[in-house]
């Protein structure tokens, strides 16, 4: 009966939005008198897989089986299926993702589960079961009821607060959890993987600094780069810049691209076109600096500076180095 | 081929977002519809497909009557004929199982629709399509080709992509820039007139989820402006003002 939390790992690490999922799941579990197991698929350490414990989880299940090494989210939503099937799970809880999406929705019809995603607060249980999540790409909320038996939950990024000064030292107990094979979840064959895997990823950035039209050219991209490595941000861009080729397209922010939900977000450049903010109204902060004073993104904004991007990034920068 | 395009009738991008009925329903007054524009990637490069290798494209909406202008849209842009689910869907796993009841009754080739809907923003659909069907999903889909019954994938993945080789049936969520989006003619818009958009009932399915009550978010407070020539002392605030650094 325990929360079941499908948690992503990146090279053997569990990522930071799971972490999050396993905070999560956790909470729901001490809100319905259960206990919180973690599934993760792939190659990773039980020292690293533990830690699940310091954010309230009691069990780890581990596969990690040869096959399920290469990402598959076919064959992950079969074995999240058996494990939820094993552990006679009733709330399924993942972090939004690509793949955390395609494992809940293929989990989800498997287990006949009402799921929903895009889930931005913890759930009230009282009787009903009702989640918040957010639609209209940011611009309000639903207070959705799931009314199946078995429920799935993909969360936002910030969904819920982490205390990192109060997470527990115990650690969780480390199961292999041994999955039977369906064949007819790998029959692509993966041909090529671009993964610029030193980038830090966007969708679990803290800070990240983005940039517009206003930046000129695929050449004057240094400063704004600076400022990232600078703040340890990501760095993003708005879709005219993926357009131009300026920055490749899997940085591209908004509507049509990636939404972002860092605690930071600093905009260089960006006029702040009503498709942008779709993808950035989840930040905790808004830093916007614009030449044109009457740029709509001031609007969205916490702080806003106008004037030259090019003069004021490096005066950043370096007010950002002399805090580290 | 047969192929199978799902659209979504959504607010358009720009539309102001408000409820009425006591926050309840989505108040429509003066909101523009649109196809999903992921949706369009989807229809535009299903008819670039059915154009090069033959076959019939069929475009299908899970929703009221509300949306034929829509439907009829897709018609002109180049699909065959439409189906429209008559309901008004509130639940990802509902919808799915329509699609799914209507793909059974006519066994398609490929299965193509946005990642996402832009109301309800959930990028499920498609792969709860898939399992119900047991085909394999994918999304979002940036590149599609096809050589007889293989299909070469180009997908975003998290930080990147991945190119994949896999054997039809498959359900795709599609992004751009998989085709340019199709603006129909003058010709397409008269022939879509008389193309059969064919009107069918629900499958029935226990209500999984439903949307209760909708609300907006809190009103930003005012942009604090700090002077361009003290840039610097923004840092200093977003650390002890903000606290995000």
């Amino acid at each position: 009966m325990s929360v079941l939390i499908f948690v992503e790992l990146d090279n053997g690490n569990i990522k930071k939005t799971s972490l999050e999922a396993i905070a999560y799941g956790a909470s729901v579990a001490s809100q319905t008198g259960s206990t919180a197991t973690v599934l993760a698929i792939g190659q990773a350490d039980n020292s690293e897989l533990e830690k699940a414990g310091h954010y309230g989880a009691s069990k780890v299940l581990h596969a990690s089986d040869e096959h399920l090494a290469h990402e598959n989210a076919l064959a992950y939503s079969d074995v999240l299926f058996q494990a939820a099937t094993k552990e006679g799970s009733k709330i399924i809880i993942l972090s939004k993702s690509g793949l955390g999406d395609a494992v809940a929705a293929r989990a989800a019809a498997r287990l006949k589960a009402g799921v929903v995603s895009g889930v931005t607060e913890l759930p009230q249980i009282d009787g009903a079961f009702k989640v918040t999540r957010s639609i209209y790409t940011g611009k309000a909320f639903a207070t959705t009821e799931i009314k199946s038996d078995v429920k799935v939950l993909v969360i936002r990024k910030n969904a819920i607060e982490v205390d990192e000064a109060a997470i527990s030292g115990s650690a969780a107990i480390v199961e292999t959890f041994a999955s039977s094979r369906r064949d007819s979840d790998y029959q692509a064959q993966v041909t090529n993987v671009e993964k610029a895997s030193s980038e830090l990823s966007l969708t679990e950035a803290d800070i990240i600094v983005s940039g517009g039209r206003g930046m000129k050219g695929a050449d004057h991209w240094q400063p704004l780069l600076d400022l990232a490595s600078a703040l340890g941000a990501a760095t993003g861009c708005s879709k005219p810049v993926s357009d131009l080729d300026w920055r490749p397209h899997h940085e591209h922010i908004g509507q049509t691209g990636i939404k972002v939900a860092p605690n930071l977000y600093i905009a260089c450049g960006i006029s702040g076109a009503i498709q942008h903010l779709a993808g950035v109204n989840g930040s905790k902060c808004i830093v916007v600096i614009n030449k044109d004073p009457e740029a709509p993104f001031f609007k969205a904004a916490d702080y806003g500076i106008v004037g030259d991007v090019f003069e004021i990034l490096p005066k950043l920068t370096e007010a950002a180095k002399a805090l580290r | 081929m047969k192929i199978l395009v799902c659209i979504t009738n959504v607010p358009d991008t720009t539309a102001k977002i408000s409820f009425t009925d006591n926050d309840t329903k989505l108040n429509k007054n003066g909101v523009q519809y649109i196809i999903g524009p992921y949706d369009d990637y989807a229809l535009a490069r299903g008819v670039e497909i059915k154009e090069q290798t033959g076959g019939t494209l069929t475009v299908l909406h899970v929703g009221e009557a509300d949306a034929d202008p829509q439907i009829r849209k897709a018609l002109a842009i180049g699909a065959d004929d439409a189906i429209r689910v008559n309901a008004d869907p509130q639940d990802s796993y509902f919808t799915a199982a329509q699609i799914a009841h209507i793909a059974r009754q006519n066994s398609y080739d490929l299965i193509l629709m946005g990642r996402e809907s832009i109301d309800f923003n959930s990028g499920v659909v498609h792969g709860l399509v898939g399992e119900m069907l047991g085909v394999p999903s994918y999304s979002p889909v940036m590149k599609l080709e096809l050589n007889g019954t293989t299909a070469t994938i180009a997908r975003e993945i998290d930080g990147g992509k991945e190119t994949l080789t896999v054997t039809l049936p498959l359900v795709l969520g599609c992004q751009e820039p998989i085709a340019e989006w199709k603006i129909p003619n003058m010709r397409g818009i008269m022939t879509a007139r008389t193309k059969p958009l064919q009107v069918v009932e629900p499958v029935g399915l226990d209500e999984m989820t439903a949307p209760e009550k909708f609300t907006l978010p809190a009103p930003k407070g005012a942009c604090k402006m700090i002077p361009a020539e003290d840039a610097a002392s923004l840092i200093r605030l977003l650390q002890t003002e903000a606290k995000v650094l």
